[in-house]
């Protein structure tokens, strides 16, 4: 078996008698088995391999003595076995870096409660948390939106809110039926049925503005179902047009930031990468190649190139500057 | 795990919590059943000794507090224990409330190695007589470390003090370049995680963006190779190095123009012309460069000097674009 299957048993083993001397009223078997996250004929198997065990003699007196009645368990020796083995230093940062983190969103009704398990975590877990915790969590968070989204989710009603698009610079109003809140490595996402769009939408916190609870209860239809985020929030379509671009060196962080295909090294420009990403929002992809401000390189399609050229033009002359050779 | 070889290893914790006096290997071997027994041969003294270091190695691997020394000055040979007080996780107790922020806290996990972590720090503490009620759930789905390959070495590295190594890529530059680190600790920051260490080679402190980190990194030397700085926030040291220092730009923008920009922006009212003045505060100025070329004729760039010449850079350069087009 493995390392990893090794330690979660000699846990569960070392954490089973102490587990059962504090519930001396006994506990019922399918209980015992949620609280240790298996199933109850593993801890059957667990309970009767600590039957074997004990103290040094290994007598009747010196095992550990477990007693079922109907379905309740409880243990009536415990071999010394009296608290569990203290946290590792893992278990002390898993506990300490959540509840910090859950610290950091703004709104949550239960901070107090939070801060004071906090408090005794970190005393109890000793040495292991006072060293310089090797992680951290920044969570960006707008505190009153967040605010009024989880109220809605609470109450489940609908929410009014206006949605800043970037792709399109755009503000759109939206009625949505809010499924779940999401904190995607310390940024929130709104999962919500999008009456607008008759579709689930993820919506970034950061990009909603105004949002206002309404008075009807939030009904996500039947075909409402989470979308997995495993593959990460922002997903191509597959079927979408193809722009293809080449990136000069200083704009090759494209490739790393959106899911790009057929990415090849290319001479010119110097150092470059030829990418192509899908998308059907053509207003997007004028955005990406006018941000990039000359780093990239249009070769599909041809008018999009074309009308960034032109949209500089113009904007060069607000500034005063003349316009490039050529250009009437 | 082989029923025999867990009933072995908590009876050795028994054992070896029971008593104040260090016990030499002998006489574990001697009383703790599973044990190979001593029949005089090589083979059975070997084959004891294998097994002894590996129910060590992995006792101590969980955490449990290994301590090896000798009772008296007689004695010929070091023995083990296992102070209770070292052992035992301290009392604690926690409300209704609290043990509930626990239990949502616990779920923020995702790597293995946290996930893993959390599971079995909830086992603990339900061991120590605390309920976590496990069907209590808040509308929310906390995702901390999710599918950052990068994380769990890292991670590890900074936790044990282990110098690290690892292929970085910037994205300007052509390949990856290997890097040798101290690490101190990995931050999640607007969206992104990073790793903030000292880097040997330009000996300076540096931070490194998971993403961009090639192939697995390598732990590399002993344990405890060297300490962070004792007053370290790991996340100031991020916003310092990504951040930088902060700049006040002004626009106009044309009316019911850049909507994005006004989000986010002070009105300095309108302008003679009619358009309206924003003023932005910004801690990357290229980056806003970059964002400001996109709006294209609808806003132009009063000041600061090298903003607005920034600004017409980009527009120069892909209004010629168009050209060779």
């Amino acid at each position: 078996m493995s390392a990893a299957g090794t330690t979660d048993r000699m846990t569960r083993l070392l954490a089973l008698v102490p587990y059962l001397s504090a519930r001396p009223a006994g506990v019922a078997l399918s209980e015992a088995a949620r609280d240790f996250g298996v199933t109850e004929r593993q801890v059957r198997s667990d309970l009767e391999l600590l039957w074997m065990c004990g103290l040094p003699g290994y007598g009747p007196g010196d095992l550990i003595d477990v007693s079922f009645e109907g379905d309740r368990v409880k243990v009536t020796f415990s071999a010394g076995m009296v608290r569990p083995l203290r946290l590792t230093t893992d278990e002390a940062v898993a506990l300490v870096v959540a509840l910090r983190t859950l610290l950091e969103l703004p709104g949550l009704a239960e901070r107090d409660a939070v801060s004071r398990a906090l408090a005794k975590v970190s005393a109890a877990a000793g040495d292991a948390a006072e060293r310089v915790t090797p992680v951290a969590v920044s969570v960006d968070a707008r505190e009153e939106t967040l605010t009024v989204v989880r109220a809605a989710l609470e109450q489940q009603r609908a929410l009014h809110l206006h949605y800043y698009v970037p792709t399109r610079d755009e503000r759109t109003e939206r009625t949505v039926d809010p499924m779940q809140l999401l904190l995607v490595d310390g940024r929130w996402y709104l999962e919500a049925w999008c009456r607008r769009a008759e579709g689930v939408r993820l919506f970034r916190l950061d990009r909603v503005d105004d949002v206002v609870v309404l008075d009807e209860p939030a009904a996500p239809p039947p075909q409402a179902t989470s979308r997995s985020i495993d593959d990460g929030v922002y997903r191509p379509g597959q079927d979408a047009p193809a722009v293809k671009l080449r990136l000069a060196r200083a704009g090759r962080w494209v490739a790393d930031y959106y899911p790009v295909e057929d990415v090849a090294p290319v001479d010119d420009p110097p150092g470059g990468l030829a990418v192509t990403v899908r998308t059907a929002d053509l207003a997007w992809a004028r955005r990406l190649v006018a941000t990039l401000g000359g780093n990239a390189v249009v070769d599909e399609p041809a008018e999009l190139g074309a009308q960034v050229a032109a949209e500089a033009r113009e904007a060069l002359r607000r500034y005063g500057v003349p316009p490039a050779p050529g250009d009437g | 795990m082989a029923a025999k070889r867990a009933e072995r290893l908590v009876n050795l914790v028994i054992a070896l919590l029971s008593t104040r006096q260090y016990v030499t290997a002998a006489r574990i071997r001697g009383t703790v059943p599973g044990y190979e027994a001593d029949d005089g041969s090589d083979r059975a003294d070997e084959a004891f000794k294998r097994m002894f270091e590996r129910d060590k190695a992995d006792l101590r691997e969980m955490g449990v507090p290994l301590e090896t020394g000798r009772t008296s000055v007689f004695d010929t040979e070091d023995g083990y224990r296992i102070a209770r007080a070292d052992y035992e996780l301290p009392e604690i107790h926690l409300t209704g409330e609290e043990a509930a922020a626990v239990g949502l806290a616990l779920r923020l996990w995702e790597s293995a190695q946290l996930a893993g972590a959390a599971q079995s720090a909830l086992v603990k503490l339900r061991a120590a007589g605390i309920d976590l009620d496990p069907t209590r759930s808040l509308p929310i789905q906390p995702r901390l470390d999710r599918g950052e390959a990068a994380f769990e070495p890292c991670y590890a590295a900074a936790r044990d003090r282990r110098q690290l190594q690892f292929d970085y890529r910037r994205p300007d530059e052509d390949t990856a370049v290997r890097r040798h680190v101290q690490p101190w600790g990995v931050v999640a920051w607007h969206g992104r995680w990073y790793l903030v260490g000292h880097d040997l080679d330009r000996r300076a402190d540096r931070v490194f963006r998971l993403s961009r980190v090639v192939g697995t990194p390598k732990a590399t030397g002993p344990a405890g190779a060297f300490d962070p700085p004792a007053d370290l926030d790991l996340t100031s040291v991020v916003a310092r190095q990504v951040g930088g220092e902060e700049h006040l730009v002004v626009v106009r923008a044309r009316p019911g123009t850049a909507v994005g920009l006004r989000r986010r922006a002070t009105s300095l009212g309108p302008a003679d012309d009619g358009d309206d003045r924003l003023q932005l505060s910004t801690t990357e100025p290229w980056a806003l460069a970059d964002e400001l070329t996109a709006y294209g004729a609808d806003v132009v760039v009063e000041g600061p000097t090298e903003i607005r010449e920034a600004v017409v850079e980009r527009l120069t350069r892909l209004a010629a674009m168009g050209e060779s087009a």
